[in-house]
Order: structure tokens, then C-alpha cells, then sequence
């Protein structure tokens, strides 16, 4: 491992790509704190200049983008009660109080530092934990891995779609739907191209995701009146105060950020839960670990109610890294669209991906840790900059989103078919949006769509076309029961809202 | 009658799900396929089973929370002006190039945004999109194809 360390640290410590991290979290913050336009738009928007790069240091933008979100999420949603993520919702019970009491600068400050030290810990616990889970999924087989699939797409439909499973569940379906275009892998034979060539190899990954986030996210805010900057031009009129932490305060941070840490950590491991369930359960953990004084505190500017989500959330972003590079499988749908990145650069995640590129694998776990040092030392004191930056009217930012998106599809195929392609996803992506129909179970299944396919080609030949593989290994009944309940959970309460 | 746009949604989705699965059906797969456990039409038609299931579940169930769109309040003119705009862009950019169609693109966007101020307007789009060009032709070495700057002889 600490051979693993030093490959990973060269790679990461590079000119290059300490630049590339201080690029992502710079670029991610800046998105972060727009409401409305969260990390996997910001990344989508980063994927064409990824192209230029090798995997590692494409990757390692894509992260520092990623964290620069989060944090930007938490910067808005202290300041202006407006989280620019659902993960950094918690954030403002406490945080925005602060401000309001004429300590945003400390309010700031202590979700900096909580976050530099939960992205810390759960780095910590990736580096060793990461390795080892490498290793025991290599005993995992292709019905275990068809079982975790489902569960995987099961988990994220249901914790991304509000209380609407069915609608999420439909976005899992058209996602895997629009996967089967194209030649199948394994017999070459064209399915649903309607004899248009441009079909033949599939509908690209990136114009997936592109169409549904960030142009038809744009379409959005142009269509329901939306200015995500008019809550950013706000943030350079407001007085931040002092950025210190006294005593006393750090005292109760030292309590809460490991706790906070480990729950985000395994919160963000599990398949489709992410930052938003793990800064609810922090925060709601910690107000019940506290005394029955600081307990009265919470929802009024409490250091332990900003410090718990704040940790949790950025251990979750780490966590949610596991389940993508041991298993392959993204647990998120921002993963998920790192994953379907790092397929593109030909790089394929799973268990052997340590062993067969180890700068990748090790790369990004430095970089993750190299990043929260960036962010820390760059965000803190430059957030009222930023956001005098973020003051770019509306008018501009949406035709810049689009030119982002379109460019991205253009330099990828010199294709006019694809621009028209993407735009139609985006309409019909923008009327769904209108309806709670959510994005992400859409973007999950899309790239799980070929793995999952082949994995049951797999399991169905060797089980000779019989369905007992579903039942034959412990640990596949296992998976599969737990979706069955996912579903039948989620179905059932549909019946009790009603009634 | 008021008509819940969730259940047309689910309506659309299902007779969707009808055709994909129907499409299933027809895909052609080598005659010593057929009677495979598994074929090239084998996920595809579970997948459109899949998707009658769920949108039927959700035209048959209640809906707990119906979402209203108040589309009065929607933009629809900026909205269908972009993309319209979007897809003027697309359809020229293959023949007039990347530069200029990008660069009229985003000035026609910011224009019809409601955006008045030339110069800032100027600046973001030719000499924006001159740079990023450079970014990624020059620097990233991406390759652009541009025949109206092949033409002029900027480019190469």
C-alpha cells in the first residue's frame, strides 16, 4: 500500500495536476453555489476538456469539481438560506442563523474546516478500506454483480425521487432503454437505430448526460424565470465578519467532526444514499449526542448542528469513490458520470482496477486529499471574490452553459446529429424535470445499462437459461432481497400517503 | 376536468414501453441464436416489460402528491427561441465552422435574452470563442474543424 501511496502522490503532486485540482475546485465552487446547478452539472460541463488529458489528471479535475461544488452548496446555503446542492440543506439550519447574527465569517470558517477534516478522515478510511474491498470483490461473480446493479439502481430511485419512486423508477427503465441502442456487444447485431447510422454505435454517454443536465438545466431556469445569480450578487453585499474559531468552539468540533465523519463515510459507501441522507442523519445524531444546553442551540446558530453535516457531507462525497472503484459500480449519480467518463477514456473501474492502473486508482485518492487542502486554503479566503465573479447576469450564463454543452458533443463526433439528439433529450428532460421526474436514476441506469446486460448474459449461460442463479448464492439472494423491499417498501407507501 | 400531467406522462411512458417492446420483438438475431438462453433481443425485452410495469403502477395507483405546473407563469417564447437558435447551430456548424456559427450563436442568444449591452455582448462571443478555440486546438490539442478559418487561411 504505501508503494500504492507514493505512485499516487507523484501522479497527483505533479505541476499539472495540482493545477488541474486548483482549476476544479475554483470552477466547482463557483458552480456549487449557484442554486440549482449542482456537481454533476458542473462536472458534465468539465468533460470536453478532460479530453485533452490523460485519465488520472482528468479525473482529478472532475474531483476537485466535485468537492469545490459541495463547498460552494454550503457557502450559499450559509449566507443566503439558498443550499446550491440538496447535500448542504442541513447546512443552513445552523449556518444561516450564524450569518445572521453577524458571524458568516465564523459560520464559514467552521464549514471549511469541517469539511477539510471530514474529506480528511474519509480519505483516510478510503486509502485502507478501498484495497480491501478490491480484494473481496474480486470473489464476486456475475450474478452477485447483476444483484448489485439492481440494487444499486433500486437505491438511487429511491432516495432521489421525493417520494415520487415510480416516476424514478420509469427514469431507471428509459435510461436502460436509451443504453440498448446501438450494436449489441456481443453479436454485433443493431438494435433500435431505425436504420441510422449514426445510431450504430449507441447514444454517446456524454451526450446523455449533458442533454440532461446541464442544457436542459439551463433550459429550465430559463423556462420557469429562475435567476441563479441573483442569490450569489447578494453574497458580496454581506458583511462576512471574522473568520476565526475560538476555543470553545473548536473544543465542540473536535467532538463532533469524527463521529460525523465515520456516519457520512458509510452513508456515502451505500449504493444511491450520498451526501443529502448523510448530513440529515449527522446532524440529527449529533443534536441527539449533545447536552440538553447545546441541544437548545440547534436551529439557532449551533457550532455542533453546522459542524456534523458539514463533516458528513464531504465524507460522504469520498465514500460514495468505493463502491465506484472496487466494485465498478457507481453508488451516485455525480459517480456515475465519472464513471462513464472514465469508460470513455478507455479506463474500466472494478476490482482489478488497482492492480491493472494504480496511478489511476491511487491518484485519485491523493488527489481527493490534495484537494481539500486547495480548497481550504484557496476558498476561505477568496468566497467573497468568487462570488463578486458569480455575479455574471443570468443573459450570460445560460448561452454559456449551452456553447459548453454543444461544444462537448461537437468535438466529440463532428457530428450534426448528435447536437440535434441532444437537444431532443433536453426538451423532453426539461418537461419531465417540470414533473419531478429526477435525473439521476436516468444518468445511473444509462451507464450501468451495457454492465448489467452482460452480466445477466453471463449468469443465464452459465446457469444454462434458468433463473436459479438468482437464488443459488447466499450473497445474490441477499442483494435481491434487499431491492424486493426497497420496492415493495416504496410501493406500499404510496398506498398509506393516499389513504 | 382537471387531467393529471404526471398520469399522461405515465400514459406516454407506457405506450412508449408498448412500442420499444414490440421493437424487442422484431430485433433479428442469427438463426443459432434463437433458441438461446440468451440473445441479442433478450434484455431488451425484459427492459420493455419492465417499463409496462412501472408506468402502468403509476397510472393505476394514486397519486400522493400531484404536481401542479403553473405554466402561465412559464417562459415559453425565450425557451423555444433558444432552442430553435440550438438547433440553427447545429445545422450549420459543419459547414460554415466551429468559430463563427459559435460566436453568432452565443451573441444571438445573449441578444435575444434580452441582453443590450454590445460591447460586453462582442467580447463574449468572437474574441471568447477565439480564445477558447486556441484553449482547445492549441493547447489541448482537441482538433476543430473550421472551414470558414481554413478559408481565410487563419488555420491550417
Amino acid at each position: 500500500m504505501i508503494e500504492g501511496i507514493l505512485i499516487g502522490l507523484s501522479t497527483a503532486l505533479t505541476l499539472q495536476n495540482i493545477f488541474m485540482v486548483m482549476i476544479g475546485c475554483f470552477f466547482g465552487t463557483i458552480i456549487g453555489m449557484l442554486p440549482g446547478l449542482g456537481p454533476m452539472t458542473a462536472i458534465a460541463l468539465m468533460i470536453p476538456i478532460t479530453y485533452g488529458f490523460d485519465p488520472a489528471t482528468g479525473l482529478i479535475l472532475m474531483a476537485g469539481v466535485y468537492y469545490g461544488a459541495v463547498f460552494g452548496g454550503s457557502t450559499s446555503s450559509i449566507l443566503l438560506n439558498a443550499p446550491g446542492v440538496p447535500g448542504t440543506v442541513a447546512t443552513s439550519f445552523d449556518g444561516y442563523p450564524m450569518a445572521q447574527q453577524g458571524k458568516a465569517g465564523k459560520a464559514l470558517a467552521i464549514a471549511a474546516w469541517s469539511s477539510f477534516a471530514g474529506g480528511t478522515f474519509s480519505a483516510i478510511y478510503l486509502l485502507f478500506l478501498a484495497p480491501s474491498l478490491s480484494k473481496v470483490s474480486l470473489s464476486f461473480r456475475s450474478p452477485d454483480y447483476f444483484a448489485l446493479m439492481i440494487l444499486g439502481l433500486t437505491a438511487i430511485a429511491a432516495f432521489s425521487s421525493k417520494g415520487q419512486f415510480l416516476k424514478a423508477m420509469m427514469m431507471v427503465v428509459l435510461g436502460l432503454m436509451l443504453a440498448s441502442v446501438g450494436q449489441d456487444s456481443l453479436s454485433d447485431i443493431t438494435r433500435f437505430t431505425f436504420d441510422n447510422m449514426n445510431l450504430t454505435d449507441g447514444i454517446s454517454f456524454v451526450l446523455v448526460v449533458m442533454a440532461t443536465f446541464a442544457m436542459s438545466e439551463a433550459l429550465t431556469i430559463i423556462l420557469k424565470r429562475n435567476d441563479p445569480t441573483a442569490a450569489a450578487k447578494q453574497v458580496s453585499l454581506t458583511e462576512l465578519g471574522s473568520i476565526k474559531i475560538d476555543k470553545e468552539d473548536r473544543k465542540k468540533m473536535y467532538k463532533t467532526i469524527p463521529r460525523s465523519s465515520v456516519i457520512g463515510f458509510l452513508i456515502g459507501v451505500l449504493p444511491g444514499a450520498g451526501a443529502t441522507i448523510a448530513s440529515f442523519l449527522a446532524y440529527g445524531m449529533e443534536r441527539n449526542l449533545v447536552n440538553d444546553d447545546e441541544k437548545q442551540k440547534f436551529g439557532k446558530g449551533s457550532v455542533n448542528g453546522l459542524s456534523a453535516p458539514e463533516t458528513a457531507n464531504n465524507a460522504a462525497c469520498s465514500g460514495s469513490f468505493v463502491p465506484m472503484l472496487t466494485l465498478g459500480i457507481p453508488g451516485s449519480g455525480t459517480t456515475a458520470v465519472m464513471l462513464g467518463a472514465l469508460l470513455g477514456f478507455g479506463v474500466q473501474p472494478g476490482p482489478r482496477l488497482y492492480m491493472t492502473n494504480p496511478e489511476i486508482f491511487w491518484s485519485i485518492i491523493m488527489s481527493m486529499y490534495i484537494g481539500m487542502v486547495i480548497l481550504l486554503i484557496l476558498n476561505l479566503p477568496l468566497i467573497p471574490y468568487i462570488a463578486r465573479i458569480l455575479a455574471v447576469p443570468k443573459n450570460y450564463l445560460i448561452p454559456l452553459i449551452l456553447f459548453f454543452s454543444i461544444t462537448g458533443i461537437y468535438v466529440m463526433s463532428f457530428n450534426n446529429f448528435d447536437i440535434y439528439l441532444m437537444i431532443g433529450i433536453a426538451v423532453v428532460a426539461t418537461f419531465l424535470r417540470l414533473y419531478d421526474f429526477p435525473m439521476p436514476p436516468l444518468i445511473l441506469a444509462f451507464v450501468l445499462g451495457g454492465l448489467m446486460e452482460e452480466n445477466l448474459r453471463r449468469s443465464l449461460l452459465l446457469s444454462n437459461g434458468s433463473w436459479e442463479f438468482l437464488w443459488d448464492r447466499t450473497l445474490t439472494l441477499c442483494i435481491l432481497l434487499t431491492t424486493a423491499f426497497i420496492v415493495i417498501w416504496h410501493i406500499y407507501k404510496t398506498f398509506v400517503k393516499k389513504n | 376536468m382537471n387531467i393529471n400531467t404526471t398520469k399522461v406522462i405515465s400514459l406516454l411512458f407506457f405506450i412508449f414501453s408498448v412500442f420499444y417492446l414490440y421493437t424487442a420483438y422484431q430485433i433479428q438475431v442469427f438463426a443459432f441464436d434463437e433458441n438461446a438462453p440468451f440473445n441479442a433481443k433478450t434484455f431488451p425485452i425484459y427492459l420493455g416489460y419492465a417499463g409496462l410495469f412501472f408506468s402502468g403502477l403509476k397510472l393505476i395507483l394514486p397519486d400522493p402528491e400531484t404536481i401542479k405546473v403553473e405554466h402561465k407563469s412559464l417562459e415559453y417564447k425565450k425557451t423555444a427561441i433558444l432552442i430553435i437558435i440550438a438547433i440553427i447551430y447545429g445545422a450549420t456548424i459543419l459547414k460554415i465552422g466551429y468559430f463563427l456559427t459559435t460566436s453568432f450563436f452565443l451573441f444571438g442568444s445573449y441578444y435575444f435574452l434580452g441582453e443590450r449591452r454590445w460591447i460586453l455582448m462582442f467580447l463574449l462571443s468572437f474574441p471568447f470563442v477565439a480564445a477558447f478555440m486556441y484553449l482547445l486546438h492549441g493547447v489541448l490539442e482537441i482538433y476543430l474543424r473550421d472551414p470558414f478559418l481554413q478559408f481565410i487561411g487563419v488555420m491550417g
